[in-house]
């Protein structure tokens, strides 16, 4: 009798959870079974009918039935829960080749990225920044820089002019000046900065910016001058990069060289970039004329020094082969997106 | 500076290729910037005679028999009306190469490579050439410039290549010579760097002349000795003016310059071998036959050899006759007192004028000259005298005149002759150096410059050649020494004896990278541009007649009038940049500058100008005024700051879309739209902002990073929906909001809405409010009594209402 009745109720259960492919409705279902009003309930509560001596066996046959029902509703559970998420998946599916989404920087212009590589290298070495004007007087830039009034060297150079004594500083070496006559040795400075001459072409600028660096110590020699240049063209340039130096002038310098570094393009073979001689220029210096050293009040004979002048803009040119000057000044937007770093 | 290989090798024996002794000046500092190789062009050119020559029926044309020697006997036709039989022309054999010309037989057109033709039916195995087309004219060789055939000599052998015999086989070194070297702008100074390269003796011109006794009474003054400080002048007469002969013209062909006659060749040549000046006066035109050495009177005029008048003030040096300028100093003759074809009787003249002085005068009047150039890059005395001396020596040796004995040489106080002895220390050049050159070695090299070198000790004892006025001191000694033994020779150290130093950027130096840093982290890209700008950039701006900004610093020189103002303001580089940008088809974009404007204290500039850095940001595209206020606002959070803006109104941009930017009750920049007025101008199609801040007052702003402990308890934000007028500000209700409580730490406006459901006139602002708790935790029913202060303050002060 209870035995039809819960085959019944096996059967019903298996019928209506034929079909079943949500978690929603098999909770339902269940609930409707096992709730108050539910069928596996009512059984239960039919213990009250059965005799006493045979409660036991027909508690265990309903028991049975319960964990039966448990038992068939938990992997009913397990296959729907799998049906679902396999719906989700199919679902969420993306197509995995659109665009991704990332925060969009800006980028710093050339010349910076370039001064501040260049620091990173001197300042391991030793050497402060430092920042002079930009408009200058003849004195810091010419004058004291031991090119008088009359100097041929003042040739060299087309300078704008405000008055007679006031002009745009042609070279950052100005600024050398004001940092020897206002610190004594052992001075390390670099001196980034723009600079101003009347030139206006591919490979000239009327505004441009340079990097000066200036060592007076005891006893610095051009041996020093060289051995800091090697360690910089390979830091800037690369590992297998040589420098060599050639003779040269300019009037705060003595001896002056121009630098040249191995061309790090084709090894030194010769190609484009360097016009097929293997060398390509970087820069001048040379060991501060003693006159300079005088007019800012150190004694030549205890102290000397070397220094050194390179063009930002050539160095930017050069690193990431831009062939127009000009571009670094227009600000054309496809240009400066090139310099995400 | 050009200096022919044939002219260097009548001064020094030359052993070495044109390409090794390039090498060898490249590492002495002498950059040859083009080894030019004059022939370079014409191949395949050899002598021919012409052994038969018949007209052609009915044409111009011949056609010839060409005996070419070891290439045969040639049939070549030829148009030329100075073909006949047996004479000598060049032939461009079959594969040769040549120059084209154009119809005038002179224009060059191009190159061409000789085939086998065929003209009127007659069959052609070359081409006989003219001057033009194998690069020749008649300062090369006499003839050439004849439009017909280059008719050679009857000596050159039948089938020789040309090139040789006309000198077509030279090299042009064209040099790159320092400004401390006047004396190498010249064949003579490259030929004593090339003799101490090559380690050979120098031989030098012959300067020697015969003089006739003249009695001629010349009188020269010199009145102005600071600008004048050698005056050499030299009596020629019975001048025949006359053709200079080949070797001169060629000399001065191979340097660029044509010839003129003999007595202006003479000048010419003297300038090109030893970098000196000279000019010859035709004494019959000099007024009381006398020289004067003087400033210009203010007003006094001159007319220069070609043909042009200048005004003259006392900065121009002139050299005057007994009344008038005959010629500026240095620069240029008068045309009165030039050589004709009539000149019997001339002054030489010899000087030393101060470079100064020659570039003043050449600037002024925009009048410059092969002459003028070298005075001011200076000449030396020890050199005006010696090429005088040359000049009269070529004057006998051209035989077009009788040098006589009057000469006059104004010495002046100013004047002197270059000889110099020093004593020197090696161990001091060595110290320079870092390096030991053996004593040996240094005075060999310094002797090969031409230095009278000895050494005692450690004492060495100098006499510097007279035309070394660039040597001063003993760097300049060790500069000889290791340009000549060797750059090569400096290896590397890494300062040994200096002290050890603490180097990298400075406090200021890094707030500035962190701002850029901030700047580019918002998407934005830094530009650099041009410290000056135009007038009219700020006329476009409508930048009022008394804004600080016109009071700006003007460039005297300045490349042309779009860049002669010193900038006082970022926004016209900006807007150009901008501009430039929407030109160009970048429709969109995002920019920053930080840059110094130049504020003068008073005008004309006495003093130096305060030089302030500006931060400006320009946005163009599809952006609106709250993109640029967001970077504006990212610069203040990264400086731990807040901003305010205030409504207010610049001369170039929108009235209803600008604001200032204030911060700690100081405005420190603005921020707006181009007013569309100025758009509409330029013709943009796309809205475009600026922004700009001062960059001192914005990092006075910056707050110092402090940590803050983590509030004890959760903050609880609130939103507020509120009905106002619609004139009432975001900022004033935000101001408001913070006012009434202080736990409040954030107000954040999420919606705006203005439309028919809260009435005209009025604008509906959602705000999330954040409140941080302090000691206490703050309860719902603690933040609702907060709420409620917010609310009745804001009724009370701006008549808002909760939606």
């Amino acid at each position: 009798m209870i035995e039809e009745k819960i085959e019944q109720l096996k059967k019903k259960i298996d019928e209506v959870t034929k079909d079943i492919r949500s978690s929603k409705s098999l909770n339902e279902l269940k609930a409707a079974f096992f709730g108050k009003q539910g069928e596996i309930s009512e059984l239960m509560k039919s213990m009250r009918d059965v005799p006493k001596e045979k409660r036991p066996e027909v508690g265990k046959i309903i028991n049975a039935l319960r964990d039966w029902a448990n038992e068939r509703f938990d992997s009913l559970a397990e296959t729907v829960k799998k049906i679902e998420l396999d719906a989700l998946y199919k679902s969420e599916k993306i197509d995995v080749t659109l665009p991704g989404r990332k925060i969009q920087t800006g980028a710093y212009h050339p010349d910076t990225l370039v001064v501040r590589e260049l620091v990173d290298v001197f300042s391991g070495m030793g050497f402060e920044i430092f920042e002079g004007p930009e408009i200058e007087n003849d004195y810091y830039n010419f004058t004291a820089l031991n090119t008088p009034k009359d100097h041929p060297a003042r040739d060299m150079q087309d300078t704008f002019y405000i008055t007679d004594e006031l002009l745009l500083r042609t070279q950052t070496s100005a600024g050398q000046i004001r940092v020897m006559e206002n610190k004594k040795p052992p001075i390390k400075i670099l001196s980034p900065g723009k600079v101003y001459r009347s030139d206006d072409d591919a490979t000239h600028s009327p505004m441009f910016s340079q990097m000066e660096g200036l060592v007076v110590d005891r006893g610095i020699t051009l041996f020093d001058l060289k051995g800091m240049l090697d360690e910089f063209a390979k830091k800037v340039f690369g590992p297998s990069v040589k420098t060599r130096l050639r003779p040269s002038y300019f009037p705060f310098t003595e001896p002056s060289v121009e630098v040249d570094v191995s061309c790090f393009e084709c090894g030194g073979k010769g190609c484009r970039l360097c016009k097929g001689t293997g060398w390509i220029e970087v820069l001048g210096a040379g060991m501060v004329n003693r006159r300079v050293l005088e007019g800012c009040g150190i004694d030549p004979d205890e102290y000397s020094g070397f220094a050194f002048g390179m063009g930002i803009e050539r160095i930017a040119m050069l690193k990431y082969g831009i062939n127009n000057m000009k571009l670094l000044f227009e600000g054309d937007v496809r240009f400066l997106k090139q310099f995400k770093d | 500076m050009k200096a022919p290989l044939s002219w260097l090798k009548d001064y020094v024996d030359i052993d070495v290729t044109p390409e090794e002794l390039q090498k060898k000046l490249f590492g002495c500092g002498f950059e040859v910037e083009e080894l030019i190789e004059v022939g370079k062009d014409i191949s395949g050119v050899v002598v021919g005679e012409v052994t038969e020559c018949e007209q052609i029926e009915g044409t111009h044309l011949h056609v010839c028999s060409v005996d070419c020697g070891e290439h045969g006997v040639l049939q070549i036709c030829c148009g030329a009306d100075n073909v006949e039989k047996g004479i000598k022309a060049p032939v461009a054999l079959i594969g040769a190469t040549v120059y084209a010309t154009a119809k005038d037989h002179v224009t060059v057109e191009g190159m061409m490579t000789i085939k086998k033709g065929k003209l009127r039916g007659v069959e052609s195995y070359g081409m006989l050439c003219a001057g033009a087309e194998i690069g020749v004219n008649g300062d090369m060789f006499d003839g050439a410039d004849y439009n017909g055939l280059l008719i050679l000599p009857k000596d050159f052998p039948n089938g020789a290549d040309v090139k040789p015999l006309l000198g077509l086989d030279d090299y042009i070194f064209d040099i790159g010579v320092t400004a401390n070297r006047p004396d190498c702008q010249s064949i003579l100074g490259i030929a004593r760097e090339v003799a101490a390269v090559l380690g050979k003796e120098i031989k030098y011109p012959d300067c020697t002349f015969t003089a006739a006794h003249s009695d001629e009474h010349i009188k020269v003054s010199d009145l102005a000795p600071d600008l004048c400080p050698r005056y050499i002048a030299h009596y020629v007469k019975d001048i025949e003016i006359a053709p200079s002969p080949l070797w001169m013209r060629r000399r001065l062909a191979m340097c660029g310059l044509r010839s003129i006659n003999n007595v202006v060749d003479i000048t010419n040549f003297v300038l090109l071998e030893m970098g000196q000046p000279m000019h010859a006066f035709d004494l019959s035109a000099l007024s009381g036959r006398e020289i004067v050495v003087r400033r210009a009177k203010e007003g006094e005029k001159i007319t220069t050899l070609d043909e042009k008048e200048f005004d003259l003030t006392p900065d121009n040096l002139v050299i005057c006759d007994g009344d008038k300028p005959a010629a500026l100093a240095g620069i240029m003759g008068g045309l009165t007192s030039g050589i004709g074809s009539a000149t019997r009787e001339l002054l030489f003249e010899a000087a030393k004028f101060a470079r100064d002085s020659v570039r003043k005068t050449s600037r002024a009047l925009g009048q410059h000259s092969d002459s003028s150039a070298m005075f001011e890059k200076g000449v030396n005395e020890y050199t005006t005298e010696m090429a005088m001396n040359r000049a009269l020596n070529l004057i006998q040796t051209l035989g077009c005149g009788t040098v006589t004995d009057v000469r006059r040489d104004v010495k002046t106080p100013f004047s002197h002759d270059g000889a110099k002895t020093m004593k020197v220390s090696l161990k001091k050049i060595d110290a320079l150096l870092g390096i030991d050159v053996p004593a040996g070695q240094t005075v060999k090299i310094l002797r090969s410059l031409e230095f009278g070198a000895e050494v005692h000790g450690d004492e060495l004892t100098l006499k510097v050649p007279p035309y070394r006025e660039d040597i001063d001191d003993y760097p300049d000694i060790a500069e000889e020494i290791i340009r000549m033994y060797g750059y090569e020779h400096i290896d590397g150290t890494f300062m040994p004896t200096a002290k050890v130093t603490n180097g990298g950027y400075n406090d200021e130096q890094k707030a500035e990278n962190y701002l850029k840093k901030l700047l580019v982290e918002q998407g934005l890209y830094e530009i650099s541009t041009y410290s000056f700008y135009s007038e009219k950039d700020l006329d476009l701006l409508k930048i009022p007649a008394d804004a600080p900004e016109r009071k700006f610093i003007k460039i005297k020189n300045p490349i042309g009038e779009d860049l002669s103002v010193m900038r006082t303001t970022l926004a016209p580089s900006m807007l150009n940049t901008m501009v430039r940008n929407l030109r160009r088809g970048n429709m969109d974009g995002a920019l920053f500058e930080i840059a110094k404007v130049y504020i003068p204290g008073e005008l004309p500039l006495k003093t130096f100008p305060a030089e302030k850095k500006r931060l400006c940001i320009g946005m163009f595209g599809t952006c609106d005024f709250y993109d640029i206020k967001g970077a504006a606002e990212a610069v203040a959070e990264g400086l731990r700051t807040k901003f305010e803006y205030v409504s207010s109104t610049r001369s170039f941009l929108h009235p209803g879309v600008c604001a200032d930017i204030v911060c700690g009750g100081r405005t420190i920049g603005y921020v707006g739209r181009l007013d569309p007025a100025i758009s509409e101008e330029l013709a943009l199609e796309r809205k475009v902002f600026i922004a700009e801040l001062d960059y001192d007052e914005l990092t006075a702003c910056a707050q110092p990073f402090k940590y803050r402990p983590l509030p004890k308890f959760p903050e609880v934000t609130r939103d507020l929906a509120l009905v106002a007028q619609s004139d009432v500000t975001c900022g004033e209700i935000e101001k408001q909001i913070y006012a009434a409580c202080k736990y409040v730490t954030d107000v954040r406006l999420f919606d705006l809405y203005v439309g028919e459901q809260v009435g005209k006139g009025k604008k509906s602002m959602a705000f999330t409010v954040t409140f941080t708790p302090g000691e206490e935790a703050i309860t719902p029913e603690k933040c609702d009594s907060y709420v409620k202060k917010i609310l009745s303050a804001l009724e009370r002060n701006l008549n808002i209402v909760l939606r």
